[in-house]
């Protein structure tokens, strides 16, 4: 069949703007956005520039954005794209410089993955020298719970995604975050408590919005939204309650057992209590909303059978804890 | 002119370049260059698994029998031992180092039974061994916080007086050549798949390191040995692994036979992989294959154990065959898959060429001999990557920091420069298909010596062209036109070693057949093949195989 596909192309060298450059080719049906473009390379302009190497998701070289998703090229089938979106536009990966064309400057991902101490940290002298004896002994069960954040390929798909990467360059993203998860949920790693009291900072789990975006791109179903959440639970079970984002759920909690539902004039309160310069700071705002009509009063009775609401939650609470 | 220096400098950052990385006592200074990041290299592209004798009812010793059998009596029986024998401490080792495997009822290391082996011994991270153990490899280098040269691509290896002093590389980000010195230089580059027109290689294993060591001076041994693996994919190569088969996949023709019964009564699909190549090439080529393939039967597994052992190969088949392979069988044909040739070395990396080390697939051992057991490549990179790390590190101990000249840099800047400015003759890309299809027509599973005769002549021609490519990008960043015109050059001279061995060797002998010579014949050929490079292409001499405790027997499965 015959298709079109629109590059973006820049070259620093040659002083231009990034501008989208139109191929027409001649391929078969069955055929990836990667080879195709491999085919343009090959048979009209061998300057377009890109990286590629396995053709099989798994080297994680070939993610750019398709039609303005970001995705391994080698992994999406034209047809696909034609069908969804009518036309194939391929840019480069988001949120790092561009290099060239459809190859971006890697480092601002690699610092991010490398400033979470990505390699299993060993108690001192328990690390075996080798010859090495014997293996950890590990059910299988705990290699499942890791199954999703051991798939990842570094492919950068997810931090292109990222929205918090679009407008905070000190957010980690998605693929640095569930690889920090993947550390500590290791029984191997001693350095469980370290980690999670460092990503508890700015920059860290709390930072993500859960928009969901880093787990529609992963093209390995590595689902780092959820490596973050449990990232949160691991902080806050281990007693790092004392930040926004944890009060956020703890709170949340506490005004259901105690209201039996949501009190949004009570939430901003609860979360900023311990910081009364912040609380003053969003006085302003709390105070136009409140005249707008934008705010709930925070002060009401609670529900009707509130106790049934409390029963539920306790009766969770002892399912969890079994 | 622009030089760097390194005590020791190791050219690929795959499983067996950051092992020797890691084995590099840490007063020295180590860099690691590599054209891909470290974790886009195709060690991680590996599915099956990594075989050692972990349990008490196996043993190295079983391994090693298993190993030479496959290697159909070429291996080196002294390296196979030591490899069989460190294997268990090796990935013990790496299990420490926080490799995620997957386990076994008691909590152990798991493993799978794979082709050619008398016990179940594969160790496994489901169906991405390579990928968990590569990226738990990169993160450990990140710990010792090394040198790495990301995306810096290797131009030639330096030697003078008989000597590696160092190498020249293309730094790809700005397209600045750069020279750097070294007291020992180890290669690990992996393989050269890409010879061949369909492979299960990724595009980046077009052997530039081989070849670059070549020219250099280094021989290259047993190269006319190439692996097909008997499930790849018919539209891109792409493997599926041979764990589908351990874990219970059959192999059937256009008729619904379990062809494989004909071929290894005993063995079946687990028979070595150059047995269930050729079976499945005889079945296609005698009429009862489906639309050039045969087909891999996955069905009866069911679909829990799919997605719990292979869910990437369900992912693959899905996506490159249209095939859910719960539903239906996987259609699959022999591909170009594992270079058991390379730079000639020993149980230590050490090549002929004082300074210059090899590990890996890239290098010759000999471990894998004419054939090369699944579960083993992964297994070399990371012994024999160890051993040689450490080898390279005693011997720079007392050796001054060489200083190499200028026109080595001006040689490089000179090629480049003629490419650069040329704006006729062949794309690498046309030239690369033409010769892919004549490997994969002649220099194939089955081999004769009219079509080598055939072959050997072509790639002297293709060689000839590929002298004068035309680079149509004339950019300085990230000039990858540039680059896929060197891995050419680098291909088509690996290409003639291939072709020249498979030419000379007349017998049959594991992934090596030749329908005009059946046989194996010890009494001629029980020895390696060498190729030295010369102007006029490759000069061939032979170099004798080591033996310890097994006798050549015949080999049935």
């Amino acid at each position: 069949m015959r298709i079109e596909i629109q590059i973006q192309r820049f070259d620093p060298d040659n002083g231009q703007e990034p501008t989208y450059e139109s191929f027409r080719l001649e391929v078969p049906r069955h055929i990836t956005v990667l080879d195709a473009i491999i085919q343009i390379k090959d048979e009209q302009d061998g300057s377009v520039t890109f990286r590629r190497s396995c053709r099989s998701a798994i080297c994680g070289s070939c993610a750019m954005r398709i039609n303005g998703r970001s995705g391994l090229a080698c992994d999406t089938l034209v047809v696909d794209e034609l069908d969804r979106f009518g036309e194939i536009k391929v840019q480069p990966l988001a949120h790092m410089p561009v290099l060239r064309d459809l190859a971006v400057d890697m480092t601002p991902f690699w610092n991010r993955i490398e400033s979470v101490k990505p390699w299993v940290e060993r108690e001192e002298g328990t690390e075996p020298e080798w010859p090495v004896e014997k293996e950890t002994l590990m059910p299988q069960s705990f290699v499942d719970e890791l199954d999703d954040v051991s798939r990842c390929i570094m492919c950068m798909a997810c931090f292109s995604a990222c929205e918090i990467a679009e407008v905070d360059d000190d957010f980690l993203g998605p693929a640095a975050l569930a690889k920090a998860y993947r550390m500590v949920a290791d029984p191997r790693d001693c350095e469980t408590g370290e980690r999670l009291s460092k990503l508890n900072e700015h920059g860290g789990y709390w930072d993500c919005t859960r928009c969901n975006q880093c787990v529609e791109a992963c093209p390995k179903d590595v689902k780092p939204m959820e490596a973050i959440v449990s990232l949160r639970r691991e902080a806050i079970n281990s007693g790092l309650t004392d930040t926004v984002g944890s009060r956020h759920i703890t709170e949340f909690l506490n005004i259901v057992r105690q209201e039996g539902r949501l009190n949004e004039g009570r939430m901003p309160l609860k979360m900023k209590m311990s910081q009364p310069m912040e609380l003053l700071k969003i006085m302003p705002m709390a105070m136009k909303m409140l005249a707008k009509g934008k705010l709930p009063m925070p002060i009401h009775p609670p529900i009707p059978r509130v106790r049934e609401v409390r029963r539920i939650m306790d009766a969770k609470g002892k399912g969890e804890s079994k | 002119m622009q030089w760097v220096s390194h005590d020791v400098l190791i050219i690929g950052a795959g499983l067996a370049g950051m092992r020797a990385a890691l084995e590099l006592p840490a007063h020295l200074d180590v860099g690691v260059l590599s054209k891909v990041h470290p974790v886009r290299s195709h060690s991680g592209a590996a599915q099956g698994g990594i075989n050692a004798a972990l349990r008490e009812e196996d043993s190295w010793e079983d391994h090693a029998f298993d190993t030479v059998k496959g290697s159909d009596y070429l291996g080196d029986q002294d390296a196979i031992e030591t490899m069989c024998k460190e294997a268990p401490s090796d990935i013990r080792q790496m299990e420490q180092w926080g490799v995620i495997f997957s386990r076994a009822d008691d909590q152990r290391i798991a493993q799978r039974p794979f082709g050619g082996a008398g016990y179940p011994r594969t160790c496994y991270a489901a169906d991405r061994t390579g990928h968990a153990l590569l990226h738990a490899m990169y993160e450990r280098v990140l710990k010792r916080n090394t040198t790495v040269y990301s995306e810096w691509f290797l131009t030639s290896v330096i030697v003078e007086e008989g000597q590696c002093v160092g190498i020249t590389a293309l730094n790809m980000s700005t397209g600045e050549l750069f020279g750097c010195r070294a007291k020992a230089v180890i290669m690990a580059t992996g393989g050269y798949g890409r010879v061949y027109l369909t492979s299960s290689n990724g595009l980046v294993n077009t052997g530039d390191g081989m070849a670059a060591a070549y020219r250099a001076g280094a021989p290259l041994m047993d190269m006319e040995f190439v692996q097909f693996h008997p499930t790849t994919l018919k539209s891109n190569g792409v493997l599926i692994t041979e764990g589908s088969r351990g874990e219970g996949g059959t192999l059937i023709n256009a008729r619904g036979d379990r062809f494989m019964s004909t071929y290894a009564p005993n063995a079946l699909e687990l028979a070595s992989r150059d047995v269930v190549s050729r079976a499945e090439q005889t079945e296609i080529n005698e009429g009862r294959g489906v639309d050039g393939c045969v087909l891999l039967d996955l069905r009866h597994l069911g679909r829990d154990k799919i997605m719990e052992r292979l869910p990437q190969i369900r992912d693959l088949a899905i996506k490159f065959a249209g095939t859910d392979p719960i539903e239906v069988p996987i259609p699959v044909r022999p591909g170009a898959h594992y270079s058991m040739g390379g730079i000639q070395s020993n149980l230590d990396g050490i090549t002929p060429v004082p300074g210059l080390y090899a590990a890996g697939e890239c290098s010759c051992v000999s471990v894998h001999g004419a054939n090369r057991l699944g579960g083993n490549s992964l297994l070399e990179t990371i012994v024999f990557g160890r051993r040689t790390g450490a080898a390279a590190g005693q011997f720079v101990l007392d050796r001054a920091m060489p200083n190499p000249g200028n026109h080595h840099l001006d040689e490089q800047h000179h090629k480049i420069a003629a490419l650069m400015d040329t704006n006729e003759g062949d794309r690498a890309g046309a030239l690369r298909q033409e010769l892919g299809t004549i490997m994969n027509q002649s220099v194939g599973v089955f081999r004769t010596q009219d079509n080598l005769t055939e072959a050997v002549a072509q790639a002297e021609v293709i060689h000839t062209r590929a002298q004068k490519l035309w680079v149509m990008d004339k950019s300085r960043v990230f000039n990858t036109d540039l680059t896929e015109a060197l891995e050419f050059q680098s291909i088509v001279d690996l290409a003639r070693t291939i072709a020249a061995g498979a030419l000379a060797r007349e017998e049959c002998r594991g992934a090596h057949f030749r329908e005009d010579h059946p046989g194996r014949d010890d009494d001629n050929w029980m020895k390696h093949t060498i190729a030295n490079h010369s102007e006029a292409g490759p000069v061939l001499t032979d170099h004798p195989v080591t033996f310890t405790r097994f006798e050549p027997q015949e080999r049935t499965y």
